[in-house]
């Protein structure tokens, strides 16, 4: 426990040192739901306000953005320039280390996530969030499922360059198909059925419910969809993560 | 007591055998260096040893252990000096070293592992402002902190200028004085002269020699004399120089000739090290 701290404490010195990454994973969604707020009036969407509706959205693209692509980037990142390989080298357990990994990344979805109630009350007049404590299960078990598939998608992620060209290519459409910026209503059949299949679609769901509806977790379906998508990122991550680089040429 | 031992260790990658059936042991507080050109097999054995990679086939103890099923309190013991890899540069040198001695049950002050390969001046700076020669002394701190019995040191100085080269060879005679035995890789053979106790030459995955740098020069000993005899160079290779110059001098002498730009020249660690790794002759 001592030793997880430990590596929580450095983890989370560098994610804040690392000002790209810092400004892309936890102000961007934070900004976007500012400059969205801007743009999208007065007219309710779905039975609630543009605000709210909006700031359910930004929600969910937050922790997508910061569980699944920054967490994969920067494991990628640092597998291909071998610092992954010289952490396994010491005693320092692969699950303590990519426990504190994942736990840094949860605190800043935390941190974002408060930034942009706030923000979303105070600035856009948006709603809280109606059930609370279930809201706050909700984005958690969000976080992790999508902290699984992000250290699952560096399996096929193959060098540190590609890294977040191929990332963006999943989770930016992803975001759009699955309605975290506008109503899906509207979306011609076939990304509606694609958006059917998406984790984050039910991730957003579960937001809603809880915050919107003011409902709980215990039986809703997008809880049991979102935890087989956390599953299955969870068994490739288990069975084929790697430490070390791809092989490089010259290397004997 | 061996700290390492390995005996008939095989490996292919897909089809291809890069390590065919290799044996050697180091002991103890002994600095052993593993020589041979790009390509030999000197890194692949060293990550058989770190644990890093599988063989297959043959036996291989470290510590007495086998690196492939050992956990953490076998890494808790040795200490790793990888071929390249990246340190997290928006760390500082001493939050680096704080950051890695955490790790270990037992590790040595930061200050004095930081004071020990140099970087005093560097202490507070971040990674990614160091030099690369200091770059790879990070690496040695980053290896010696966790205290380590056994330390892995895969072509520590290449890439260095001179006096770094010497610099870190002061160190690493210093951790032999400590106690310590060193693995290392390198394809420097003067490297491997100065410091190492005993040496292996791989060539193409086999072991071609093997032994203390001076049994080496005696096994293949050899003074090589050159000069011109009718505007055309001659070289004799002997084991007994001092009567194959007699004869040629007194040769010269009786025909009142000279023997034009004669040179007698002893054959030197790096001149066997090459003749055993000529990539032409089998």
């Amino acid at each position: 426990m001592k030793l997880f701290l430990h590596e929580l404490k450095a983890q989370q010195r560098l994610f804040w040192r690392n000002r790209e990454a810092a400004f892309f994973s936890f102000l961007f969604p934070v900004l976007l739901l500012v400059l969205l707020g801007s743009v999208y009036g007065d007219e309710p969407i779905e039975g609630v306000t543009a605000a709210t509706y909006l700031l359910v959205g930004l929600l969910g693209y937050g922790v997508a953005a910061t569980a699944f692509a920054s967490l994969a980037i920067t494991l990628v990142v640092r597998r291909e320039a071998g610092l992954l390989k010289r952490v396994r080298g010491t005693p320092l357990s692969p699950a303590t280390y990519l426990g504190a990994v994942i736990a840094s990344t949860v605190i800043v979805i935390a941190l974002q996530v408060m930034a942009q109630l706030l923000l979303g009350r105070y600035l856009l007049d948006a709603d809280w969030p109606s059930a609370p404590g279930s809201f706050a299960v909700a984005l958690l078990f969000g976080a992790a499922a999508f902290a699984a598939l992000g250290i699952a998608v560096t399996v096929f992620v193959r060098s540190a360059e590609g890294s977040s060209a191929v990332v963006n290519a999943i989770y930016l459409p992803m975001a759009f198909i699955s309605g975290a910026f506008f109503s899906t209503r509207e979306m011609p059949a076939f990304l509606e059925a694609i958006s059917e299949v998406l984790p984050l679609t039910y991730l957003l769901r579960m937001i809603r419910a809880t915050f919107i509806e003011g409902e709980g977790l215990s039986g809703s379906g997008s809880t049991l969809v979102v935890a087989l998508w956390g599953l299955a990122g969870l068994a490739i991550a288990i069975r084929r993560f790697r430490w070390a680089p791809r092989e490089g040429m010259g290397r004997a | 007591m061996t700290a390492i031992h390995v005996s008939g260790l095989r490996k292919s990658y897909g089809p291809r055998e890069v390590l065919h059936g290799i044996s050697f042991a180091v002991e103890t507080g002994e600095v052993f260096a593993l020589l041979g050109p790009n390509g030999a097999g000197k890194t692949t054995t060293v990550e058989i040893l770190e644990g890093y990679r599988e063989r297959d086939g043959g036996d291989v103890r470290v510590l007495g252990e086998d690196p492939e099923r050992a956990g953490s309190s076998f890494r808790a013991r040795i200490g790793i000096v990888l071929q390249s890899s990246a340190v997290y540069h928006l760390l500082t040198v001493r939050e680096i070293l704080e950051l890695f001695a955490g790790y270990y049950p037992s590790p040595r002050q930061p200050d004095e592992v930081i004071e020990l390969v140099g970087l005093r001046g560097s202490r507070d700076e971040h990674v990614r402002t160091l030099s690369g020669g200091q770059l790879r002394r990070l690496d040695l701190a980053l290896a010696l902190v966790g205290d380590p019995e056994l330390i892995f040191l895969d072509e520590p100085t290449t890439g260095f200028d001179p006096a770094a080269r010497r610099q870190a060879w002061d160190t690493i005679r210093g951790l032999r004085a400590l106690g310590k035995s060193i693995l290392l890789t390198t394809h420097y053979m003067e490297e491997a002269h100065r410091l190492a106790d005993r040496l292996a030459i791989l060539r193409e995955g086999a072991i071609v020699a093997t032994g203390s740098p001076h049994d080496l020069l005696a096994d293949h000993v050899g003074v090589e004399i050159r000069f011109r005899r009718n505007g055309r160079e001659v070289v004799i290779d002997t084991n007994e120089p001092t009567r194959v110059l007699h004869e040629l001098t007194a040769e010269a002498l009786a025909a009142g000739s000279e023997l034009e730009g004669l040179e007698v020249h002893r054959r030197s660690l790096e001149d066997v090290y090459l003749e055993l790794t000529r990539e032409d002759e089998a």
